[in-house]
């Protein structure tokens, strides 16, 4: 069964059809780049999966457990936190939490979480000790060691979005999401982020990236959708699409990055 | 009267000045929140029920709003509370201008709290998107947000126009003596009418600049601690 599956997933806002009707899975270990032009609606995608943004109809679900099925439901808080917890989201501008240094960002909610287990109140330390050393394995595997004391705004826009990711893996979601995840950087910093990713891919990390980053989008994906103006214009593995593209749309858009 | 009767004299006007500072700031500073959770409220009438009442506290000059709550409950009940209670503590407790003093905090903290609440709008509206997001995305509840991601924030933003209003407030507290309240300035202006001394009243300056000597280097020392961060 796929990890991630949408179908024919529709979303307006106010009378402009942003997405009109798209439907992809991912199975597990898988990795799935959206591509497309400014406008497209890839963002919008990321959004209605993460629970930012309510569609208007169609479904989604992840890891068996239906985030969306037809229309808005009245629900809990508690419901939307627990199917929260299966996906997580890079933001294209991090959006880390300034008064926090990078240790924190990245075990605090965690912590929170951590609050409503029954056992908090007795292992208390010793949860906060697992966290925290969790957490420095992450940000070690992110190349952030030497970090861990500085706040947000002593950091490189790289070392803010590699913190961001981190922050994602703590709570191991089932599918990762990135928006863009290197379009606030300078050139010369996107390296650093396209690596950890790759480092990610390498260990069977399911993850959806929104990128504009084609050479590497055809490297470290398995599977590719090209966006156009709220439908899948074209889908398939990295060759068929950036090689073969079936559509004149796809072929026009690919050809601007070719150089 | 030597200086120093002169000093003492206006100091214990000064207190009261300072009772109303305090009273104001305590009462003011937490009843803004309300009012500025009402005037952001996603239900309309709501939100506009205390858009109005803040363009009315705001919109009136404090000191006929001093008029208004000290007289208003004898004009429209015939009943003058705030005397009554001046009377009642005159005669119980010895204590002067207790009722007054009380219309007077009334006044005061529910003008400050529109003031304050409009701060605290103007900061919570400034956080972006963005942060709440974040915290969505993370598996937070709503109120965890606010309190572990938002709060600080705010706080860091809305120190210097809090400041500012702070600053404000104590000089403000001479409009007290509208309602014949014994603050600093009253008691001067009660030395000029009975001793014909007019330099106590220009005296009273110095009080209020040393107190907001004191107030800039606290709330200084405040802005310095947060500014760790930058948002
Ligand atoms: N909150 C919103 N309100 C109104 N319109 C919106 C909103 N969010 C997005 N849109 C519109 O929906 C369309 C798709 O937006 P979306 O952000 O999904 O595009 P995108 O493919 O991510 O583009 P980009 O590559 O520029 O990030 C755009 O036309 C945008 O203006
Ligand atoms: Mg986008």
């Amino acid at each position: 069964m796929a990890i991630l599956e949408v179908k024919d997933l529709k979303k307006n806002f106010g009378k402009t059809q942003v997405l009109k009707g798209v439907s992809f899975t991912v199975e597990e270990g898988e990795v799935l780049s959206i591509i497309g032009s400014s406008g497209s609606g890839k963002t919008t995608i990321l959004r209605c999966v993460n629970q930012l943004e309510t569609p208007d109809s169609g479904y989604i679900s992840v890891d068996g457990q239906v985030f969306f099925n037809g229309k808005a439901e009245k629900e809990s808080d508690e419901e939307r936190r627990r199917r929260q917890l299966l996906v997580g989201l890079v933001f294209q501008d991090f959006h880390l939490f300034p008064q926090y240094n990078v240790l924190k960002n990245v075990t605090l909610a965690p912590e929170l979480l951590a609050e409503e287990r029954e056992d908090y109140k007795h292992n208390k330390k010793q949860i906060h000790e697992e966290i925290e050393a969790k957490a420095k394995e992450i940000l070690a595997k992110v190349g952030l060691s030497d970090k861990l004391e500085n706040y947000p705004c002593e950091l490189s826009g790289g070392q803010k979005q590699r913190v961001s990711i981190a922050r994602a893996l703590m709570l191991e979601p089932k599918v990762l999401f990135f928006d863009e995840p290197t379009s606030a950087l300078d050139p010369e910093l996107t390296g650093e982020i396209l690596k950890v990713i790759k480092g990610l891919a390498e260990d069977k990390t399911t993850m959806v990236i929104v990128t504009h980053e084609m050479s590497f989008a055809k490297a470290v994906s398995t599977k590719v959708i090209f966006m156009d103006d709220g439908v899948i214009a074209e889908a398939g593995t990295p060759e068929e699409v950036f090689d073969n593209p079936k559509s004149e749309r796809t072929r026009a858009f690919i050809s601007k990055f070719d150089d | 009267m030597s200086f120093l009767e002169v000093t003492s004299f206006l100091l214990d006007g000064f207190k009261i000045s300072l009772l109303i500072f305090g009273v104001t700031l305590l009462l003011g500073a937490p009843l803004g929140l309300p009012i500025a959770f009402g005037s952001m409220s996603k239900f309309k009438p709501v939100k506009y029920l205390f858009k109005v009442i803040v363009w009315i506290v705001r919109g009136i000059p404090l000191m006929l709003q001093i008029f208004i709550i000290y007289y208003l409950p004898g004009l429209v009940f015939n009943f003058q509370i705030f005397g009554q209670v001046d009377r009642f503590f005159l005669i119980e407790y010895g204590v002067m201008d207790a009722g007054r003093i009380m219309a007077v905090l009334i006044a005061f903290t529910v003008n400050y709290a529109c003031y304050f609440s409009e701060i605290y709008r103007g900061g919570i509206e400034s956080i972006s998107k963005g942060q709440y997001e974040a915290g969505i995305v993370l598996g937070m509840t709503k109120s965890q947000i606010f309190k572990k991601i938002i709060l600080k924030q705010v706080v860091q933003r809305i120190v210097p126009p809090m400041s500012n209003e702070i600053i404000t407030l104590i000089k403000d507290t001479a409009l007290a003596n509208c309602i014949m309240v014994c603050e600093v300035i009253k008691q001067a202006k009660e030395l000029a009418a009975t001793k014909a001394m007019i330099w106590p009243l220009f005296y009273t300056g110095l009080f209020y600049l040393l107190f907001v000597g004191l107030l800039t280097i606290i709330l200084g020392k405040g802005e310095k601690k947060l500014s760790y961060f930058r948002s």
